[in-house]
């Protein structure tokens, strides 16, 4: 679950929720994200980040994917984008997105 | 209100030396600005400048002289220069001084910018897990606007290939060789769609301008340029930054779009009258964005207007005439003087190999950067 924030005045969210309104600095109230949206764009990350602040994962570097999942509350949040088959990743993809102990990780939605 | 004059312009070798310090490159930039003008250190009345990291500004005094001028550090990220220009024009508006120095410096090793979460007040987890990477944004913000306005990979190969021809036309370029649209798509993906040799590299040089009053100009030797607007904005909810966790839905604002009206706001002319321009190309995909965003084309008509050479030196807008980050490399204080330096030889008529032809009258600067300011800059010749 994304726990994000709300500011009811400027119906503006934001994630991770954050005390203030970034709008307009007023105080907001907790919301919990959809976990369903659509690819809004990606990149693909090719060479290793550098270390620190990056922790590769146990088995090294591989490429990954991340980009932005637009969610039904209007806002894009930036996740890993974890998929077997990066050559279908493509914007409007439906995509499954969930908190961690890390960044969100997103992951498409089998089609049909 | 009072027309502010660039009676001199001066520049430094852009690239990467082992020996040279970020302070000699700005001393030699302000000495050949002085040079440029015609005048000594001691009638500037005033100064302003910064560097991203290479040092203080006002510590130059060291160099220069010990006049007891008022010089003033300016430390703005990619807007560096473009807060100097604006300060020196408000000195000058404002009577503090009527002739006044502006200038830009920096020197990054290769593969500067190292930036860390807790600097830009982020969870650490963006760093561990690999998302404090620029090229990132670079690539996510191009590959949406590809998607949205069908612009194609090759689009960003041709504004490279674009760069590095017109560097190899600039003595004072880092980047001299050509390289072809294809070798750019070859040379290796970064962050998808972007290539290596889409990409500006970290590097080093100082540009300085020397301003004054229409009537301090008349005892001056160099050919004054109209300064016709220098504006800096920052940006406003909703736009698309660097390292962002989350951003608002819906349409996308742009600090380069605020600033470039502001600056033809201010200038009183339009995108249109434009002869010559210097837009921020960190990468490819934003010389082709921000061609839009300062309101040179709509959305989408660079994929036709940049393939029918509209953006060459020779074409309807010549869009970065040095080679422009790409060919110079990004020393960060120094890139938006570098525009002004190149756009004042080019009003002129004295840039050489990569003069545009028909004598541009109005030129127009443009930089943006993290997290999210932008200058922008029009100048003109002076009638006749
Ligand atoms: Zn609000």
């Amino acid at each position: 679950m994304l726990a994000g924030s709300h500011c009811a005045a400027c119906a503006v969210t934001v994630y991770p929720a954050a005390g203030q309104c970034p709008r307009c600095g007023q105080g907001t109230s907790p919301v919990t994200l959809s976990a369903v949206g659509t690819l809004w764009t990606w990149t693909v990350q090719r060479y290793a980040p550098k270390s620190p602040p990056y922790v590769p994962p146990p088995g090294g570097f591989r490429p990954f994917a991340v980009g932005y999942v637009e969610l039904p509350e209007r806002v894009r949040v930036a996740a890993v984008l974890d998929t077997a088959d990066p050559d279908a990743i493509r914007i409007d993809l439906p995509v499954r997105i969930e908190a961690t102990a890390g960044v969100p990780r997103a992951t498409p939605i089998e089609e049909g | 209100m009072t027309d502010v004059l660039i009676a001199g312009a001066g520049i430094s070798r852009f690239g990467r030396t082992e020996h040279t310090t970020g302070r000699a490159h700005a001393v030699r930039a302000v000495r050949a600005a002085l040079a440029d003008a015609g005048i000594p250190w001691s009638r500037v009345g005033a100064a302003f400048g910064g560097s991203d990291a290479a040092g203080q500004a006002d510590t130059l005094v060291a160099e220069l002289g010990l006049t007891g001028v008022p010089f003033v550090t300016v430390k703005n990220g990619c807007a560096t220069g473009g807060s100097a220009l604006v300060s020196a024009v408000n000195a000058i508006r404002a009577g503090m001084a009527d002739v006044v120095l502006a200038v830009g410096f920096d020197k990054h090793p290769r593969g500067a910018f190292d930036p860390m979460p807790a600097d830009w007040g982020l969870d650490e987890a963006y760093g561990r897990d690999g998302l404090m990477v620029t090229t990132q944004f670079f690539g996510m913000k191009i590959n949406r606007y590809m998607h949205a306005y069908g612009i194609s990979p090759r689009t960003l190969a041709l504004v490279a290939e674009k760069a590095y021809r017109n560097g190899s036309r600039n003595p004072n370029a880092w980047r001299r060789t050509p390289v072809s649209a294809d070798e750019v798509l070859a040379s290796g993906m970064v962050s998808d769609p972007l290539t290596r040799y889409m990409f500006c590299s970290p590097g080093e040089g100082a540009a300085a301008v020397v301003l004054c009053s229409p009537e301090a100009a008349r005892t001056m030797t160099g050919v004054p340029v109209t300064l016709r607007a220098a504006v800096v904005r920052s940006r406003r909810f909703g736009s698309f930054e660097v390292f962002s966790p989350w951003l608002a839905a819906g349409e996308l604002t742009s600090v380069s779009r605020d600033a470039a009206a502001a600056a033809f706001e201010a200038a009183g002319v339009g995108p249109s009258d434009v002869d010559v321009c210097q837009l921020q190309d960190t990468e490819s995909g934003a010389e082709v964005m921000h061609l839009a965003e300062c309101g040179f084309c709509a959305d989408g008509e660079q994929e036709k207007l940049i393939a029918a050479g509209a953006t060459e030196i020779g074409g309807t807008l010549p869009v970065n005439t040095d080679g422009g980050c790409l060919a110079n490399g990004e020393p960060i204080g120094a890139s938006g003087l570098r525009q002004v330096y190149e756009v004042v030889q080019q009003l002129r008529g004295h840039a050489g190999e990569r003069q545009v032809p028909g004598a541009p009258r109005i030129g127009f600067t443009h930089v943006y950067g993290a997290p999210g300011v932008s200058a922008c800059t029009v100048l003109s010749r002076l009638s006749g």
